[in-house]
């Protein structure tokens, strides 16, 4: 589905990504594990085809087609979602337009923001004002409408309190798995996902297949997701570093 | 009878006066327009042309949910009908002169004759125009439509309007200006003097619709007593040589409000200098200026003023200006206190759109024309209400350009 070769990044004309490699296989939900400042996000935002995110070397697969220099536009047709971590303000646009505007069928939109209790929020200027959770459960039913086969999500679950982050975490698995019967069906019908946390608490909704750990705009190491998210607990990043140091 | 004398001296000496703001026109390079026209009874027998443009400044020829229609084809009313005697008066000012002695206690006295050469002029050729009153205590449902519009090449129009809204009463006025299609070069020299009186409501939309060279000079002036309401929607989107305007507002009662939203588009060529003041000299007296001006490759200026004399009046000022694709855009905030216990406060920004805001729009699969199209209709929506459908769509087509125009 995705496949980053080499990706590296200058914000500014500084070098925030450097030599990424990364693939998310059809089905996937890979997770993207780091401290603070590490580049998660700019990789998140990178993949989406942002302004200010400049690819100096390296490509992006998606779908088999080279996208490194699609528009934001042509990324999103071609099935690319994405949740930020800090979305503008959109003065002036209403959450409900802009969901009648990217939904096939305002309906399922108007029902799942039943769910996520954003009907009331419907004429609200989208992410003025919104608290953190609420944009949280904005952008989730946003793309929810959206429905993207390959969705990026960045730290779905940071300022969603206790009793909502299960029905954000649910709404996540639907909106990956629901085309699927079963597991072996994943890979064929359910969507593909890259997402950062830093709780995994995601984790405990959504099945994770593989987890890369990312430092310094470079990826440190990749395996199964629960033992890395245990192992981060346990020991933080600086044994990552120091491994993968050892092994150049 | 002296008295007009004096002013008529005034005004003939005024008329070389140059307005404080905008270009200077030669009103010698203009024609009179004429105040002869064939009537209009039927608005629906107009051209389809005709009746297209109207519609276009959100008059209604079938006036279909309209309780009076007036229509002024250069210096001439060629229309003047009236669904509901009861709840409201409608007719042209000179008849309205004829009618109530005592209109000319209205007229000319909230816009000075000799403040500009613009003034002046309407002043000496006593211009006409609509009056309407709502009487004490009505409300019409509907609103009045009025159309004001230039139909022969090269002409000053002048007009004159006094709208009066009695003690409790409450209406609603939408006024159209436009001109004939294929009038490119004309002036526009409107006075309008409002009155609302205690406990009344105004709610007054003007929808302008000129042509590329035409130059409009509006003078407005509204009283507002005890417990008043004038609320204003100004809105115009298509090309135009020139529009300098300042109407303002006078709280003259305890707790009167005024509410005045300007909605602008400056095209290339186009000069748009539109202010607006209120005057709080009142207590407890409350007022909102909002201006959204976009420009596209034209001038666009946004005044706001507000003046408190008088404690506890509470003011706020909104000038937001958005440049797509060339032009100049200017913020012009006053606010004067001239109590201690007043609070007037301003929020002025221009510039582009933020690029965040587009991208954030194509990531959900916009394209970029649809997204810019989008945040400029959400800049430009301050909730007017009561316009009509095909307005709507002409506002809504306009936008829609302006998006594809900015890219
Ligand atoms: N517009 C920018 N200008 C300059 N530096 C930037 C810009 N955007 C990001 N950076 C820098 O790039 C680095 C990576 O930022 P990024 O947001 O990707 O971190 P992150 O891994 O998502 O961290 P967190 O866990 O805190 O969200 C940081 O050092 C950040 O300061
Ligand atoms: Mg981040």
């Amino acid at each position: 589905m995705l496949e980053i070769n080499n990706l590296t990044v200058e914000i500014g004309g500084r070098r925030i990504l450097k030599g990424v490699d990364l693939d998310v296989e059809a089905g996937y939900t890979n997770v993207l594990f780091g401290p603070n400042g590490a580049g998660k996000s700019a990789l998140l935002m990178t993949l989406m085809g942002f302004s200010g995110y400049n690819v100096v070397e390296g490509e992006i697969i998606f779908k088999g087609e080279d996208i490194t220099n699609m528009s934001v536009y042509e990324r999103a047709q071609m099935g690319i979602g994405i949740m930020t971590q800090r979305p503008p303000n959109m003065n002036g646009v209403k959450l409900h337009d802009l969901l009648n505007v990217i939904s096939k069928d305002i309906k399922d939109a108007e029902e799942l923001a039943e769910t996520l209790d954003m009907v009331r929020f419907f004429e609200r200027d989208v992410n003025v004002g919104f608290s953190g959770g609420e944009i949280k459960r904005s952008e989730l039913l946003q793309l929810s409408a959206q429905n993207p086969d390959f969705i990026l999500l960045d730290e779905p679950e940071s300022g969603v309190d206790l009793v909502s982050i299960e029905q954000l975490g649910n709404t996540i698995k639907h909106l990956l798995q629901k085309d699927c019967k079963c597991a072996g069906d994943r890979c064929k019908h359910g969507k593909s996902a890259l997402v950062i946390t830093h709780t995994g608490q995601v984790l405990d909704y959504i099945e994770a297949d593989r987890g890369y750990i990312l430092c310094n705009g470079t990826v440190m190491c990749s395996g199964n997701p629960r033992e890395m998210l245990t192992e981060i607990k346990e020991q933080g990043y600086e044994e990552c570093i120091k491994c993968k140091l050892m092994k150049i | 009878m002296q008295a007009d004398e004096d002013m008529r001296k005034k005004a003939e000496a005024a008329l070389k006066k140059n307005a404080s703001y905008g270009e200077d026109f030669d009103l010698n390079e203009y024609g009179l327009a004429s105040e002869e026209a064939e009537q209009a009874d039927d608005l629906e027998e107009l051209s389809e042309e005709d009746q297209r443009t109207l519609l276009n400044v959100g008059f209604t020829p079938s006036e279909d949910n309209r309780a009076g229609s007036f229509l002024m084809l250069n210096n001439a009313v060629t229309h003047s009908s009236l669904r509901d005697q009861d709840v409201v008066e409608l007719m042209s000012l000179r008849d309205a002169m004829k009618v109530h002695e005592w209109v000319k206690d209205y007229s000319w006295k909230l816009v000075e004759p000799d403040k500009d050469k613009y003034t002046a002029m309407s002043y000496l050729q006593d211009a006409n125009g609509y009056f309407i009153r709502a009487p004490a205590g009505k409300k019409s449902k509907m609103p009045v439509q009025t159309c004001l519009l230039i139909g022969s090449k090269q002409v000053s129009q002048t007009v004159h309007n006094i709208v009066i809204v009695e003690e409790g009463a409450e209406l609603d006025v939408i006024t159209g200006c436009s001109t004939k299609h294929g009038v490119d070069k004309g002036l526009h020299l409107g006075i309008s003097e409002m009155y609302v009186k205690k406990g009344a409501t105004l709610n007054f939309t003007m929808i302008h619709n000129w042509g590329e060279e035409i130059g409009v000079r509006p003078r407005t002036v509204v009283h507002v007593e005890e417990g008043g309401s004038y609320i204003s929607n100004y809105v115009t989107l298509k090309p135009v040589k020139s529009v300098q305007s300042y109407p303002t507002v006078i709280l003259e009662g305890k707790g009167a409000f005024a509410r005045l939203n300007t909605i602008a588009v400056a095209h290339p060529g186009s000069e748009l200098d539109l202010g607006s003041k209120v005057i709080f000299n009142a207590e407890d007296t409350k007022a909102e200026l909002i201006s959204r001006t976009i420009t596209t490759g034209g001038d666009a200026i946004a005044r706001g003023e507000m003046i408190g004399n008088a404690d506890n009046a509470k003011g706020h000022l909104e000038c937001h200006g958005l440049v797509l694709g060339g032009g100049m855009q200017r913020a012009i905030p006053i606010l004067e206190a001239n109590v201690e216990d007043i609070e007037l406060s301003h929020e002025a920004a221009v510039g582009r759109i933020a690029r965040e805001q587009i991208e954030y729009l194509m990531a959900r699969g916009l394209t970029e024309e649809d997204a810019v199209g989008m945040i400029v209709r959400g800049f430009l929506d301050v909730g007017i209400q009561g316009i009509p459908d095909e307005l709507k769509a002409d506002i809504d087509a306009t936008i829609a350009k302006i998006g594809e125009n900015a890219i």
